[in-house]
């Protein structure tokens, strides 16, 4: 992102948008990657409840997969599923 | 006709707030500014303003109250004095960054310690690199008038920065004087609505206040602020302008009394001013050529005005109601000096600290300093640059 | 009871992607499941620590809500202005919305720095929630002991060492302190019973006034744990009673869970780097004190919701 003058942004350190953070890719910090097996899933969700990065993506009350541009491979999600479905790969 | 009322420099910046009638007020009492706050709990528990009064535990949380509820698009006002000052101070910072237009009447204290509930001006004068504006008013009439004229002043869309109104402790807050309060529709029609930009109220447009802002941005939004506080040396005469239109008063940054002439002048703050108009009337009665130079803004500093009315003058003290300890003399003195440095005729300057404390100062005094000011001017030479006066011990 | 197929259908996320607490942070752990308590639009206030600094690295924010940063010790005093501009400008039908105001602290800033102002603004009765994610130390400048630091932790500002096991002081009871200024609602709770959580949450927002939760909010820089057992490390907090998971409803004292049988302390204890110098022979004794101190920290809670219950 380029870096702009004290006239282009706006005043008082103000971020005139929400989650703006959204563009900035922590999923760099990664050095394992969450792999669901998607046969074995129940859907109980517990992996998008206890996501610290917001990045299980549910629709319909279903677990869809991973932001990987967000996730940071912390490991929470294999720790915690009740069927084991998802495992931590080297990246 | 506008009725002469009998107030106190503090009833008279409640009056103010009165008719101004903020969405918010948060506030802490302390002497001497407590008048303040118990006239404005009055008028919120006699149901004659409408405002959201937070009687919050300390100055601190007074002043976070004010940024939380200025962020949300309330007109936010609050009021202090001297360690309640001190103890706002991270947040003063914190409103002035953040780029929030709340108004605080200041009623000067010398600042602990040891402890003292009196008059000086080291309270604000220490803030005065906080980022606010700076207003010193000389009597009762001037802290309401520019108490309203500050919300003006703190919202215009150029300007956005909080301001002090500050008057002297007891011998303004307490003193009763005749002041001519306006009706309440002509105030409320001049200081309008408060509409802030991005408001945190505002649900459906999100917005984040107060970020992190490190090495890549905190300096273009300090280089920000500086623009703003330029800015407002051009913006608020066209405040002074739509004032005079509205209550036909003439207000300008700094004032000066008798001063065309004079060889000699002092340039004080706020209610001495008004003492030291007594003995320029006393020595131009004697044939003297002396006069009285008040800045009324000290931030902005109107840097080129008091240069100006300074054009063709002998000697001139400054006169500080507060010590820096730079071993170089008080703040505005300091500020003197600087704005001086670049004309080639300018006059000779004598430093005189006084009144901390509370320390009278009366016009003896004051006719001592214009005495020296005569045998510098006669000279041409000044012996002692920083004086205390009215300290014992001295000479 | 929350419902966790219904909540991720209808709460948003309010906290976006792409912040910058480490992986596996227990913090934004506690606010998702805090922010899942309504469905109303909410305006939130951060203190000073881990949690603003993270999500809020200009010109990013993670907040997809109007979010708040003022300073350390007055986010409980920054969300009363917030909150009286929004009443004001309510009455005065400038905002026809409904709005939640919630502020967030770490335990500096709730237990330390910022006790006063939050006293303040329980007393004056805003409605508002204050969370208190309590991760034990002041974890946001390496892990510094704090009022919330439990007894025997090593930590860099009471680290152990030849003559000090540690911290020498047992932590202050936050939760009673503020449930002695009998606000609507108090609890405490931790991410691992996140339906107690939820369910707590949504009794804070609805609550007519000040409501307080203190969240047990793991941090594995500072309590050094693998990053992946967040949620068996808050278990055992639960487990063994070193969290009681309690609620304090209009005066009335509760226990929301109870385990059938609490664990021994050690089972909390030793899967963490904080307290692995407890375990060495000289510093046993200091394990039997906590043990001690959390067996009659549960009698006084038990002593304490039969007593209430009564008066209620």
């Amino acid at each position: 992102m380029k870096k702009k003058g004290w006239k282009e942004i706006p005043i008082g350190g103000l971020i005139d948008k929400g989650g703006t953070a959204a563009e900035y890719k922590t999923g760099d910090w990664r050095t394992f990657r969450p792999v669901r097996d998607e046969k074995k899933c129940i859907h109980c969700l517990l992996c998008w409840m206890y996501c610290p990065d917001s990045s299980i993506l549910v629709k319909d009350k279903k677990m869809t997969g991973f932001d990987y541009e967000h996730c940071k491979g912390c490991g929470i999600c294999a720790s915690i599923c009740p069927v084991k479905c998802i495992k931590m790969d080297k990246e | 006709m506008n009725k002469v009322v009998a107030l106190t420099g503090d009833q008279a910046a409640a009056e103010a707030m009165r008719q101004i009638e903020p969405d918010v007020v948060a506030a802490y009492p302390i002497t001497p500014q407590t008048e303040i706050v118990m006239n404005f709990a009055q008028y919120v528990a006699d149901g004659r303003v409408q405002t959201e009064m937070i009687p919050v535990e300390s100055e601190h949380s007074a002043m976070s109250a004010c940024v939380g509820a200025a962020a949300s698009g309330a007109r936010t006002m609050t009021a202090t004095s001297a360690n309640g000052l001190a103890l706002m101070w991270e947040i003063v910072y914190i409103a002035a960054s953040t780029r929030l237009p709340i108004v605080m009447p200041v009623v000067n204290r010398a600042l602990s310690g040891p402890i003292n509930i009196h008059c000086d001006h080291s309270d604000t004068m220490g803030a005065r690199d906080s980022g606010w504006l700076q207003v010193y008013c000389e009597n009762n009439q001037e802290v309401y008038e520019n108490v309203i004229m500050a919300v003006k002043i703190a919202e215009h869309k150029d300007i956005l920065l909080p301001v002090m109104v500050c008057q002297d402790g007891f011998i303004t807050s307490h003193a009763v004087e005749g002041v001519k309060p306006y009706e309440d529709k002509r105030v409320k029609d001049f200081v309008g609505e408060y509409r802030i930009q991005h408001s945190l109220l505002d649900v459906d447009r999100p917005v984040t206040y107060g970020p992190l802002d490190l090495q890549d941005y905190y300096f273009e939004h300090k280089r920000q602020q500086a623009e703003a506080v330029k800015n407002s040396l051009k913006v608020i005469p066209h405040i002074f302008a739509e004032f005079k239109k509205h209550f036909g008063v003439e207000y300008d940054f700094i004032e000066t009394y008798k001063m065309d002439d004079a060889d000699i002048a002092i340039i004080a703050l706020s209610s001495t001013a008004g003492t030291a108009k007594v003995v320029v009337d006393e020595l131009r009665a004697e044939g003297k050529k002396a006069g009285l130079l008040r800045p009324r803004f000290f931030r902005p500093f109107p840097k080129e005005m008091l240069v100006q009315a300074l054009k063709g003058l002998k000697a001139v003290a400054i006169m500080d109601r507060s010590e820096s300890f730079s071993g170089r003399g008080g703040p505005l003195f300091a500020e003197m000096r600087s704005a001086l440095l670049d004309e080639a005729d300018r006059p000779l300057t004598v430093n005189y600290i006084y009144g901390l404390g509370g320390r009278d100062i009366d016009t003896k005094q004051i006719k001592s300093v214009y005495t020296d000011l005569e045998k510098i001017a006669a000279e041409n030479k000044v012996k002692h640059l920083i004086n205390y006066l009215g300290v014992r011990g001295e000479k | 009871m929350a419902n966790i197929k219904e909540l991720s259908e209808k709460i948003p996320e309010r906290l976006g992607p792409g912040h910058r607490l480490c992986a596996g942070c227990g913090a934004s752990i506690a606010v998702r499941q805090v922010l899942m308590g309504t469905e109303d639009p909410v305006v939130a206030v951060s203190a000073t620590g881990c949690l603003e600094v993270a999500t809020t690295i200009y010109p990013y924010t993670a907040w997809k809500i109007p979010f708040m940063h003022n300073a350390f010790e007055n986010a409980a005093s920054t969300i009363s202005g917030i909150e009286s501009a929004y009443r004001a400008l309510k009455k005065q039908g400038k905002i026809k919305k409904n709005i939640k105001f919630i502020a967030f602290g770490g335990d500096g800033g709730s237990y330390d720095i910022g006790l006063q102002a939050l006293s303040g603004a329980l007393e004056r009765g805003h409605k508002f929630v204050y969370v208190c994610y309590d991760n034990e130390a002041y974890m946001n400048t390496g892990s510094q002991r704090s009022g919330a630091t439990p007894y025997g932790a090593s930590t860099t500002t009471a680290p152990a060492g030849k003559a000090s096991p540690g911290k020498v002081q047992f932590r202050k009871d936050l939760t009673a302190i503020v449930a002695a200024h009998r606000i609507p609602y108090a609890a405490q709770a931790t991410i691992s019973n996140w339906n107690d959580l939820v369910t707590k949450s949504q009794k804070a927002f609805a609550a007519e006034g000040p409501a307080f939760l203190n969240i047990l909010t793991m941090c594995h820089r500072g309590w050094r744990y693998p990053q992946e057992n967040i949620v068996q490390i808050a278990k055992s907090a639960v487990d063994t009673g070193f969290w009681p998971l309690i609620e304090v409803d209009k005066g009335t004292w509760r226990f929301t869970y109870k385990p059938k049988e609490r664990k021994p302390i050690e089972e909390f204890l030793k899967p963490q780097g904080r307290f692995k110098h407890l375990f060495k022979e000289e510093n046993k004794h200091i394990i039997a004190e906590i043990q001690k101190e959390v067996d009659s920290n549960w009698q006084r809670l038990e002593h304490l919701c039969e007593a209430s219950c009564k008066v209620a």
